[in-house]
């Protein structure tokens, strides 16, 4: 315990490490989103073009990577709201380890729960 | 490289509209509006039904059948577009320290996700659920037989 300076709330603690996988995550979802637009707009090319596409979407492997970005969406989403309280609510930051835990667990606990439903999809007939 | 803020507890004295402030409350504004619009398109498309087995063009054409999702989707394209790029900046900002480069990067930024929102909202709105001379067995059951 010696080697943490004295009086670093934040560094190497729950506060950094939601930080830096609000920023990971918002990175991830950006640029599943551009390739998101541009996949759907192939319906305006024609039918065959956009089920040819949305195809690959339902294969193994990324079909397990939709799980991760699900996953991703969910955490970013929850702790913005977590970032939100901590910005406006007199308690948020006495609560903020709290909540950060609170996210993951709910995080967790809904891509455990789409996991089986989505991979017997992806990998069943 | 130490940067020495004066006195960072002073006023702001610069009398231009304060577009850092209102980015920020964007971001938050944006988010729980986001929730409601991303976490609803998922269980729409990804849990309801066959989920994704059942996504394909006859799918989409049925969704936006209905203005509703239409609303929804176009909704949904602009607070995300708007608020992932506006992140981007931010982190574009925080990692970026030459000048020239750190404008190129934001201004290509904006240039991208403002084509994507055009292109995201004419699909939206020109979408053509039976498009003439498609094969009949790839269209939504609505359409008329050809
Ligand atoms: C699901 C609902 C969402 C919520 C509640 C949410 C919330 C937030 C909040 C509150 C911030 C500001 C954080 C800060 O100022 O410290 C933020 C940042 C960000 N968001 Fe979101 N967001 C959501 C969805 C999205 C989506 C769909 C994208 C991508 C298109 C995205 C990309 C980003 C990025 C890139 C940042 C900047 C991260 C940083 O500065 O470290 N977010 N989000």
């Amino acid at each position: 315990m010696a080697s943490i300076p004295a009086g670093t709330l934040y560094r190497g603690k729950v506060g950094m490490w939601s930080w830096v996988l609000h920023r990971i995550t918002g990175v991830g979802i950006f640029f599943f989103l551009l390739v998101h637009v541009l996949d759907t707009a192939l319906v305006r090319i024609s039918p065959e073009a956009y089920n040819v596409v949305i195809e690959s979407y339902k294969t193994p492997i990324i079909g397990i990577s939709e799980l991760g970005l699900v996953g991703a969406i969910i955490f970013h989403g929850l702790n913005g709201l977590r970032v939100i309280a901590v910005d406006f609510w007199s308690k948020g930051t006495k609560y903020q380890s709290l909540m950060f835990w609170a996210v993951i667990v709910i995080t967790v606990g809904i891509v455990a729960g789409f996991a089986p439903l989505h991979l017997a999809r992806v990998f069943g007939e | 490289m130490a940067v020495i803020i004066e006195t960072p507890n002073s006023p702001r004295t610069r009398k231009q509209a304060n577009w850092e402030k209102y980015g920020w409350l964007f971001m938050r504004v944006s988010g729980p509006l986001l929730i409601v619009l991303i976490f609803t398109h998922l269980v729409a498309n990804l849990v309801v039904g066959d989920g994704i087995k059942a996504i394909d063009f006859a799918f989409v054409a049925g969704k936006w059948a209905d203005p509703f999702w239409q609303v929804w989707d176009f909704a949904m394209l602009w607070l995300a577009m708007i608020h992932g790029t506006n992140g981007m900046r931010t982190i574009v900002n925080d990692y970026v320290a030459k000048e020239s480069l750190r404008k190129g990067l934001v201004t290509t930024l904006w240039a991208v996700g403002g084509l994507l929102v055009v292109l995201g909202s004419l699909v939206i709105f020109t979408f053509d659920p039976c498009p003439a001379g498609a094969a009949a067995e790839l269209l939504p059951s609505f359409c008329p037989a050809s």
